[in-house]
Order: structure tokens, then sequence, then C-alpha cells
């Protein structure tokens, strides 16, 4: 497993994917949070990193996609996935792989974000007025929700040797679980079980780890939904042979 | 200590690409796997991988099931695939090193292997290239090098020569002879002569079912027609006289013919007939007799 996140990774660094995903990630996140006057916190007044949380997930559901669609599909498209089916390598070690190089991209992306939390804490009045245990939640709620999209990318991308398909299709699932089911649980028919249906979606559980409350159940269901993707991924590695 | 191919069945669709195939490699010979596009020999070296589940049967390597122990049969085998994919964006090195890890060895041992790979199939001048810097007979060195690297106990190769120039299949197969020593070698081609200079065994399929499994010498002696003259002259002739000194004529046009008979110098007797009655010949090429005839009389039925 450690030589396919080795060389994806490599892939990554040495193509321009990985500089163009934490840039792009970083520009919006900046630009958002310090200079379009609609979401500033300079213009707010209010010493918070809610827009960026709020933001991000969708950020995400755009760019995750971006990095995962080739993964799978290019390989099977020029053949190499013939190659590393045919190496001592088993199902689980190829998508384990993928599915790590892709999710320490998200990592890296989000880890120069915590300077914007040092930079607020020093702008709250009196320094340090600052929602510390929410921010953390939030992080861990991201770091989460970024594994959970990595690892649908992934699925996708080995459903299709089209790129653009599994780009869309990853982009639609995430949104889907993301917001979808929150959206659809807002709607009057099934008021009854609308805190249910919602409580299928990530957004639920992101927003629940935002209030900065760890709680076990959120960990869980964003560990499930990952577990979930990589062995659907696995077997359909193997079914299509 | 061999590849054991047992009973094998591949269904896709309605197509048996595979039909009840069984044959056997034996250890240090190279055997040579024959049949028309599409007769199912890749299908078979993908399933011997283990890159491919069989319908039905099993493959035996080195006593190992490749169905039942896919890791441990891939640890042993060296695979070599059809189009030889590869990652164009990765250095020579640096894929060979991604190869030789995915085997378990140990650092000191991934570098020593892979510099004895680079040299053993001949890229020292390359090796600072990208694969996609590489001409196609270095790309298909690079690909014989994977096979390698791993230090398998079973080779497989999917057609290692095709697209190269005459010197490349030279040099890859001078390759594959030092390699096959103490191997097992199954590779496919549909070049004949590749099959006269390199391999022990021939076995032949055609629509997926086995039409002959035997050693080369055996398989030789299929010949039907063990010569046969192609006789050109100037202008047109009348082979009559041919045909009073007991050789048997085939006209092609009134200026070409092949010649054929039982007597043991066919070539010396054509040639005073010819000198006798003063033809005006152009050409005297040998035909048939090759195995390339063998393995069109064994393929090319019921299609």
């Amino acid at each position: 497993m450690i030589q396919i996140f080795l060389k994806e990774v490599n892939e990554f660094l040495n193509s321009l994917i990985a500089y163009i995903t934490i840039g792009v990630f970083l520009s919006i996140m900046g630009l958002l949070l310090w200079v379009f006057p609609e979401t500033s916190v300079l213009d707010y007044g209010y010493a918070s990193m809610e827009t960026m949380f709020a933001v991000a997930p969708y950020v995400f559901i755009f760019l995750i996609p971006a990095i995962t669609m080739r993964s799978i599909a290019e390989e099977r498209k020029n053949g190499t996935l013939e190659l590393l089916h045919t190496l001592p390598f088993t199902n689980l070690d190829i998508v384990l792989g993928k599915f790590f190089a892709g999710f320490f991209l998200v990592v890296f992306s989000l880890i120069p974000t915590v300077v914007y939390y040092f930079s607020l804490n020093q702008l709250g009045n009196p320094p340090g007025n600052l929602d510390t245990s929410g921010i953390i939640g939030s992080y861990i709620g991201l770091f989460l929700l970024g594994a959970a999209f990595t690892s649908i990318g992934i699925f996708a991308s080995s459903i299709s040797t089209n790129q653009i398909v599994a780009f869309v299709l990853a982009a639609f699932l995430s949104f889907m679980l993301y917001a979808g089911f929150d959206s659809i649980s807002s709607i009057n028919v099934w008021a009854d079980w609308s805190t249910y249906i919602a409580q299928v979606g990530m957004m639920a559980h992101y927003d629940s780890l935002s209030r900065g409350l760890i709680d076990f159940v959120d960990i869980v269901y964003f560990v499930g939904i990952v577990t979930g993707m990589v062995l659907l991924t696995q077997m359909n590695l193997g079914f299509k042979r | 200590m061999s590849i054991q191919i047992d009973n094998l069945l591949k269904i896709y669709g309605a197509q048996r690409a595979v039909d009840n195939l069984s044959f056997e490699a034996p250890k240090g010979k190279i055997t040579g796997f024959l049949g028309p596009n599409g007769a199912g020999k890749s299908t078979t070296m993908k399933i011997a991988t283990g890159y491919i589940l069989p319908t039905a049967g099993q493959v035996i390597v080195n006593g190992i099931d490749v169905v039942a122990h896919p890791l441990e049969a891939k640890r042993i085998i060296g695979y070599l695939p059809e189009h030889n994919p590869l990652y164009l964006d990765m250095y020579i090195k640096e894929y060979l090193r991604f190869v030789a890890k995915s085997y378990g060895f140990d650092k000191s041992k991934v570098n020593r292997k892979v510099a004895e790979t680079i040299e053993l199939v001949g890229l020292e001048l390359e090796h600072k290239k990208k694969i996609g810097a590489l001409s196609k007979g270095y790309r298909q060195r690079v690909g014989l090098g994977q096979a390698l690297i791993g230090e398998p106990e079973v080779l497989i190769l999917d057609e290692p020569t095709s697209g190269l120039d005459p010197n490349q299949i030279v040099e890859i197969r001078e390759v594959i002879k030092q390699v096959s020593q103490d191997k097992t070698v199954i590779l496919s081609t549909h070049i004949m002569q590749e099959v006269e200079a390199l391999c022990d065994k021939v076995v032949v399929i055609n629509k997926g079912k086995l039409v002959a499994d035997e050693a080369l010498h055996t398989f030789k002696k299929r010949l039907t027609r063990t010569s046969g003259f192609v006789l050109s002259f100037e202008s047109n002739i009348d082979p009559t006289p041919l045909v009073n000194a007991g050789f048997e004529v085939e006209k092609q046009s009134p200026t070409s013919f092949i010649v054929d008979g039982s007597t043991a110098n066919l070539r010396s007797g054509i040639m005073a007939v010819i000198t006798e009655n003063d033809w005006p010949l152009t050409s005297l090429t040998q035909s048939g007799g090759s195995l390339e005839e063998i393995f069109q009389d064994l393929t090319k039925g019921e299609s």
C-alpha cells in the first residue's frame, strides 16, 4: 500500500495537480475570508472563521473530485491498472494507497489555513476572544469531510474510464450526501421524519462537529462512509476482470 | 515447477474466449504460445497472471493455484502485458524501483536489482530519461525489465517483440534466452521465426481450443510438404518436360509454376530439366516447408 501511496503522491507533485489544487483552495479561502466585502471578517467586525467553514465544503465538492477523477479511471484507460493488478498488490492496497494520497493532498491544502486562526485570534477584542473549541471541531469536521469526499471520488473514478464522468459523478454524489439530504428533509411531506433524514446527510454531522462537540457518533458516521466507499471501490476493482 | 493449465474456460457473454484449454509449460524451457489474433492467447495469459478470473478450470503456477492464492502467485510471476502499459511520466529508475519495492525487497536489494536490470535489458544509456521520452524499442525493454526485476520463477510475455525493428527483435530475444535458463517462460507471438529461434515447445490454440501441444522438433515434423519450388520464367513455357521427369507441377500463370516431387535432391533435378530445355529462368525460390504453413493449416479451419 505504501508504494502505491508514494507513487501517487509523487505523481501529484510531479504534475501540476498538487500545486493547482492547494493554490486554488487557499486563494478562494483567503479571498472570501479577508477580501470580498460580503464575507470578509474585517467588514463583518466579528472574529470568527465561520465563513471559511461554511464555504470550504462547497469548494471541496468541486476540488476533491478534480483530484481523484484520474486516480483509477486513467490507469484503467492506459492499461497500467493491469500492471498494478499483476504486481503483488491486493485490490485493497491499490484503493487505500490512492485514497490516502488524495487525502494527503486535502490535508495539505487545509493546514495553511491554520494561520488564519492565529491572525483572527489577534484581531479579536480582547485578543483571544475566539471560539477555539468550535474551530477545532470544525477542522476535525473538515478533515473528515475531505476524507469522505476523497473516498467518494475514488469510487467514482473506479466506475468509468472517462475522467469527466468520474468527476461529475463524484461531485454529484458528494453534493447529494453533503447538502442533499438536509434539503430533502425540509420537504413537507415527511416532516415527521425530517430529523432522521437530515442525519443521513453529512451536513448534520459536520454542523454538530462545528459546534465544538466532538461526538463519537459523528466520527463513526464519517469513518463509516469512508470504509463503505473503499470497500465498494475494492469490490468494483475485483468485479471488472 | 511449471505452469499447468487445466480445463481453462473463460466465457465473455456468448463467446467462449478460452474453451477447455489444458497444457503445461515445463521449467527451464521456453514455451511458444501461438494462435491467430483473437484466439484467446492474451486472455489465457491474463488468467495465468491472476488479472482475469476464469469461468472454470484452474492455473497452477509452481504448485500455487492462481485463483485461490493470487498474491503468492503474483510474487513469482513476471508479466509483460501485450501493449506494454507504462507510466510515461515516471523516470526509468523510478519506475523500476517502484516495481522492485512492490515485491517487498529491502532498500539495498532494490538498488541492486534496479542496477542489474538496467544493465540486463540494455538501458544504461537511457537510464536518466523519462519513460515517455523513450522509443518503442526502449519502452519494450523497460517493460521486460519490469517483468524481470522481481526475480520471478515464471515469465509470461505477451508478444514481447511486436512492433520492434529487426535489430531490436534480435536483442530482446537474446535477453529472453539469457534469462530463461532457470525459469519457466511462456511467450506468445505470431512470428514463426521467433518460435524457431527461441522456443523449445510449441502450443497452438485456435478459437480458444488447443490444436497442438508438442516439442518444437515434433511440431516441425508436421510439415507435409518438406520442400517445393516456385519457378518464374521470362517468357511463357510449356511445363510438360517437368511433368515427364516425374515432378508435380502446379501452374500459377504461364510464366510461373510451383514444382514439387518426392526425389531427394529436388533442386538439382529441376535445374537439370531447366538447363536441358534452356528455359529463361528468372527466379527459383523455395516455397512451403516453413512453420507458417503448419500454423496456417492448424488454424484456418471453421472460420
